[in-house]
């Protein structure tokens, strides 16, 4: 159904959400390390307001293409379009700028930090006063501290971590930690979120709660929001339309439905041999 | 109380203040090692370079002089002019920011992900090319330092430390303690708190923690890498400036300067390379514990000059019990 509407219409899906424009759009990504092809020549777009996931075995190119969208990977080949203009090669810190905020794999927190400082962070790209101002000008600078600090206070609130503000980092458990990520994230007020695997290594209590928080931010504050994940089950009952990578190349794309249905997407999950 | 309990008395402060400048140099290792994890040889050239650069612009002295000389057969040497302190202050710290960018755009710029020995090696290259500029600029002569606020409010000299060192009076003893080192330990310790209140309640500080806390998710957060690290090069070239001035009022800007590098080594070992604190603590012990072993060990009992080794015998020490220094993370491995 997606395959019919234009990259500029918004849509209503069956579940009654409403999908905006193509935000982002990947066109013919090819990514090479060394001899080795991560990713093949794919293609897919991000709507506004969506939850749009990325799926696939491992080793198939979704943290990769994801390190493409937040500017950690160059691609040798292909364009990546966003907000209608075609984005020049960028450092991932001036992604950040543009409004795309995310989360690893791995977590990468500010360890020494405390949670409030980590989310305090991701208030950094909105945060205008030069060095001389911050440094000299105690006014300005404490009030754009405090403006911020109210962002990064409700998104704790938000996510629940009021408990662990002033706790460091390096102290909390993995479950809380990924939590903390995605609050600074958030923090960012992003345009387009990308959580990498954002429920990897959680018991099924904490998986629960992220995919709640994961439809409450999409929901409140409407972010746009593109995730990888291994656990079908969570990709379909959260996202609204996903893309199956298997060894680099693009095996299907469409709502979970369509996707479930897809012969080379079963034979990809349960392991049928490529010819 | 007895005479030599009011010596070791003296001793002791003496060391403290010799321990504050140790804890500058330090600080400024610190500094460029949390945010980059670069071990900068070259910190004591750039305190060399900035005091030497100070010098220069207050005396009006024409740089690179001998070398335009040579090249067009001029003789430039002064601009008959002079600066006052404030201003060259000013203009130094200016220089010494060019100077963190050039390091950051032309060195360490294009070595970013390489091994830390090959950093450690750039840095080395890195100070002897800089002690050659600094020649080059100013010329190689011992220069005497002063740093005047105004006319007859300079900063004291500490060449005649024991004969003008003002006497303090207490509990009937007159103890000699040099003004010049009462000056550097306020200067000092307003310099530190000045840098921790920096990084943690500005915005760049912030960042500056975020980075040396974990690289890629600083980027993440929209973190320019290369700007934090031209700020913590600049940061630490103010730091070698503060160094610089107080060591160069105390002994005259002269070569031998960069050599105090390697006496903030033995002081991280003690410190830890990642803290601040740590820094300031290192130093001071450094310098308390040489000064007190000379005195009360060393001279007696061991032919004296005990002042060369001791600072690194301690941090041998301390290498065998304690790796991490006294502040430093703690390494702990999970098997």
């Amino acid at each position: 159904m997606s395959g019919v509407n234009t990259a500029a219409e918004s849509y209503v899906t069956d579940d009654g959400r409403t999908i905006g424009p193509v935000v982002m759009e990947m066109k013919n990504i090819t990514l090479r390390f060394g001899g080795v092809e991560a990713i093949k020549d794919i293609s897919f777009d991000i709507r506004e307001g969506e939850i749009r996931a990325i799926i696939g075995p491992n080793g198939a190119g979704k943290s990769s293409m994801l390190n493409v969208i937040s500017g950690f990977y160059v691609p040798q080949e292909g364009e990546v379009w966003y907000n209608g203009s075609r984005r020049p090669p960028m450092k991932p810190f001036q992604v950040a700028e543009q409004g795309i905020a995310r989360t690893f794999q791995n977590i990468a927190l500010f360890e020494g930090m405390s949670v409030l400082d980590n989310v305090m962070t991701g208030r950094l790209t909105h945060m205008k006063t030069g060095l001389f101002a911050q440094s000299f000008w105690k006014g300005k600078a404490e009030r754009e501290e405090i403006e911020n600090r109210e962002v990064a206070e409700k998104v704790i609130d938000f996510l629940e971590i009021q408990a662990i503000r002033k706790t460091p980092v390096a102290r909390l458990p993995y479950g809380l930690k990924k939590r903390v990520e995605l609050a600074r994230a958030l923090a960012a007020e992003p345009s387009l979120l990308l959580l990498d695997e954002p429920m990897a290594g959680m018991n099924v209590e904490e998986k629960e709660d992220m995919s709640r928080f994961i439809l409450d931010v999409n929901d409140e504050f409407g972010t746009t929001i593109a995730l990888i994940e291994h656990d079908m089950g969570v990709v379909m009952d959260l996202s609204d339309r996903v893309v199956v990578m298997d060894y680099g190349k693009k095996i299907g794309d469409g709502t979970p439905h369509d996707v479930r249905n897809n012969q080379e997407v079963i034979d990809a999950y349960l392991g049928v041999a490529h010819d | 109380m007895n005479e030599q309990l009011a010596f070791t008395i003296e001793v002791f402060a003496n060391g403290l203040m010799a321990g504050v400048l140790y804890a500058l140099v330090a600080l400024g290792f610190v500094l460029i090692y949390k945010a980059s994890g670069i071990f900068n040889y070259a910190q004591g050239v750039m305190a060399l370079f900035a005091a030497m650069t100070l010098v220069g612009i207050q005396n009006g002295q024409v740089p690179f002089s001998h070398l335009i000389n040579a090249i067009f057969g001029t003789d430039l040497h002064h601009f008959g002019w002079h600066v006052h302190s404030f201003l060259a202050i000013a203009l130094t710290v200016i220089v010494m920011i060019v100077l963190a960018w050039m390091v950051q755009k032309f060195v360490f710029k294009h070595l970013v992900g390489q091994e830390p020995i090959i950093l450690f090696m750039a840095t080395i290259g890195l100070a002897y090319f800089l002690e050659g500029v600094a020649d080059l600029m100013w010329g190689s002569e011992i220069k005497s330092l002063n740093v005047c606020a105004a006319e007859g409010a300079c900063l004291p000299q500490g060449m005649n430390v024991w004969l003008e060192g003002t006497t303090y009076e207490a509990l009937g003893y007159g103890f000699f303690i040099d003004n010049l080192d009462i000056v550097a330990s306020i200067v000092a310790a307003i310099l530190v708190i000045g840098l921790v209140m920096f990084a943690q309640y500005t915005k760049q500080g912030r960042a500056m923690r975020a980075v040396a806390d974990d690289h890629q998710a600083a980027l993440s957060v929209g973190v320019s890498l290369n700007f934090i690290w031209v700020l913590v090069w600049s940061l630490a070239g103010f730091v070698a400036l503060v160094a610089g001035i107080m060591w160069g009022a105390k002994s005259g800007v002269q070569f031998s300067l960069s050599l105090i590098a390697l006496k903030a080594l033995p002081v991280l070992m003690l410190g830890g390379f990642t803290s601040i604190p740590g820094a300031i603590v290192g130093g001071l012990i450094i310098g308390v514990g040489e000064k007190l072993f000379e005195f009360l060990i060393g001279a007696p009992f061991l032919g004296g000059a005990t002042e060369n080794w001791f600072a690194y015998m301690l941090a041998l020490l301390f290498l065998v019990f304690r790796p991490q220094g006294l502040f430093g993370e703690k390494i702990i491995e999970r098997v």
